[in-house]
């Protein structure tokens, strides 16, 4: 019978919402237990919201000073010793904290890693996406050993709230390394619904032309209630942060509604948003590929319809 | 003064569109373009701009693969690199297997600093780096925007969901490059030839005696699932019309 160890991404303060996502691809293993590891410092508050979800058998709580801060040199050998508890598969999120923290784990366990699970088409049997996902491929992780692999978050459902798992401390007699310092994270300052959990998002391309002219889909998407993404040509060229950027190299999104306003619609582009649930097009070039994959496309010049879209919107 | 390996990969160049085998055994990748990773052309461009400003000395480049991965490691000469090494091996790679050869060669380069892609963007794994850090038992520091030298340690910006983390890590690091970190530079004709005469060293793997590591087993390709080409609405009247019939706004 497989055994199921989540690793929960948090904050400090809350636990991520990909957390209930990932438990989702672990139960589609068909485990006889799942249980969520949380890494932290005075963290008893995250493993009781981890708890809540359906599914959970046992939260593990790691509470050391090392973890207040998530650094995979410290934290993938408390976690490749807890994996050794008796567990079958090691799962966590296709974030930038699990691309970071699992394959440090896999190789301190001498394990391949099955990245970006789409689907789980057996216990150590999976479909994940590769060359811009362009391809499925589906992998065969070696038997009799531990499987370590990522869950692509936009393919799984958020497991639902209700479950009433237990929540335990465990204390690891794991030396962890010094080399490694964390110095501090920037955040830009927003009220917008994160991207990767909005389920409207207004994305805006190198069509744009600055950072003052994103401030139009910024009206556009306060109004819907919106997340704000972009394509990389408009990171690279600075008119928005990083953490905007939507796609292969960026964040992977599934929102119900999305707005490519003035993106071409580049292979990289597009894998970070194949999963959308309607995807609206605007652009100037009726060539553009973007149009090949959208559900909506209307051609014209974003400078003259993004207004006139809001004001549309308002009058309802 | 810092000694400086780059990993350089050879796969089919970004822009051409790679299609699935009609029998889904792999990907038809005969006769197309093929080029370094663009994180690894990243990865060299950094280490060249360490050394042009005097903190570090050599930059070696590494590659896996075939012969016909020379080109590759040409190309890396060309841009500037001082010498390259190809550990030659036949087959698929899988990233456990690449960090275990290159764990050996760190071993015997001993580098200060290991720069490589975030992830090739053929496997799509990015773990190669993470994992060769681990094994090597080194600090890694993972998709770098910005990365400052300072005597034994280095100070790297990491683009991460949330925004851009700072952390300082020990050297000997590995560090893995994010697409903001720089442009790479274009090659002149003069450094065409110039490469030529650099010394580009073959190491045999199997002289190595890596046991061999597990891997996963591919059991077959398949394109994806295609989005159906929806329709284009003649103006915002009808745009705003189309979401309100599928309840989308208000
Ligand atoms: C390894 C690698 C990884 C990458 N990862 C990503 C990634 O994660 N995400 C990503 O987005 N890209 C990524 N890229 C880049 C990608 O290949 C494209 O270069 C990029 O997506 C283009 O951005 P864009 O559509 O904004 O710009 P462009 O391709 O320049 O398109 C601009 C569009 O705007 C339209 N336009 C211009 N003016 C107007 C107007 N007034 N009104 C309406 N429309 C107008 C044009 O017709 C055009 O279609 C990656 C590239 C590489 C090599
Ligand atoms: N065969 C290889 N030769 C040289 N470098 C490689 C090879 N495979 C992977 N790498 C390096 O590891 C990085 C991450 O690869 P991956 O984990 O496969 O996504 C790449 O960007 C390269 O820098």
């Amino acid at each position: 019978m497989s055994k199921v160890l989540v690793v929960a991404e948090h904050d400090g303060a809350a636990l991520h919402p990909g957390v209930a996502r990932v438990v989702s691809c672990g139960l589609g293993i068909q485990p006889g237990g799942l249980d969520v590891a949380v890494m932290g410092q005075d963290c008893a508050a995250i493993a009781r919201q981890a708890a809540g979800i359906a599914g959970v058998s046992r939260v593990l709580c790691l509470d050391r000073a090392e973890n207040a801060r998530p650094l995979a040199a410290a934290q993938a050998p408390q976690l490749a010793a807890l994996a050794q508890q008796g567990y079958s598969h090691l799962l966590g999120p296709s974030t930038t904290f699990g691309k970071d923290l699992m394959p440090r784990a896999a190789a301190l366990l001498g394990v391949p890693q099955v990245s970006d699970i789409m689907s789980v088409e057996g216990e150590r049997r999976f479909k994940r996406p590769v060359y811009a996902g362009n391809a499925v491929l589906t992998v065969e992780a070696p038997a009799e050993r531990i499987v370590v692999a990522t869950a692509r978050l936009a393919s799984w459902q958020a497991a639902p709230e209700g479950g009433e798992g237990a929540v335990e401390n465990v204390v690891l007699d794991v030396e962890l390394p010094d080399h490694t310092k964390w110095l501090e994270l920037k955040m830009p300052e927003t009220e917008r619904p994160d991207l990767q959990s909005a389920s409207v998002v207004v994305s805006g391309g190198r069509a744009l032309g600055s950072a003052d002219n994103f401030s139009l889909l910024y009206d556009l998407a306060d109004h819907l209630g919106a997340a704000v993404g972009a394509s990389r040509a408009a990171v690279d060229a600075g008119y928005v942060s990083n953490e905007m950027q939507v796609g292969q190299t960026g964040k992977i999104i599934a929102p119900e509604l999305y707005f490519a306003i003035g993106i071409s619609g580049a292979i990289q582009h597009l894998t970070g948003i194949k999963d959308a649930g309607v995807i609206v097009a605007i652009n100037k070039d009726p060539e553009a590929p973007i149009f090949e994959i959208a559900d909506i496309g209307l051609v014209g010049d974003l400078f003259s319809i993004v207004p006139e879209l809001k004001a549309a919107l308002e009058d309802s | 003064m810092r000694k400086i390996l780059v990993t350089l990969k050879r796969v089919v160049d970004y822009n051409v569109r790679v299609r699935v085998k009609p029998d889904g055994s792999g990907m038809a990748v005969e006769g197309l373009k093929m080029s370094i990773n663009p994180f690894d052309e990243i990865a060299l461009e950094e280490a060249l701009r360490m050394r042009e400003r005097g903190d570090a000395g050599e930059v070696v480049a590494v590659t896996i693969g075939g012969d016909e991965s020379q080109q590759q490691l040409r190309t890396g000469l060309a841009m500037g690199a001082d010498r390259a090494l190809l550990a030659k091996c036949e087959g698929e790679l899988q990233p456990l297997t690449v960090a275990g050869i290159l764990l050996e060669v760190a071993r015997r380069e001993e580098p200060d600093i290991v720069i490589m892609g975030k992830q090739a963007i053929d496997d799509d794994c990015n773990q190669a780096g993470q994992m060769l850090a681990a094994l090597w038992g080194r600090p890694q520091a993972t998709f770098a925007s910005e990365v400052q030298l300072d005597g034994g340690s280095a100070r790297v910006t990491r683009e991460v969901d949330a925004g851009l983390e700072s952390i300082e890590v020990q050297l000997p690091a590995v560090i893995t490059t994010d697409l903001r970190l720089n442009e790479p530079r274009y090659i002149k004709l003069p450094d065409i030839m110039k490469a030529r005469r650099k010394p580009l060293e073959i190491l045999s793997v199997d002289e190595l005696g890596l046991a061999a590591a597990p891997s996963l087993q591919p059991l077959g390709y398949e394109p994806p699932e295609q989005r159906q080409k929806g329709v284009l609405v003649e103006d915002v009247a009808a745009l705003v019309g189309r979401l309100r019939e599928r309840g989308l706004v208000n």
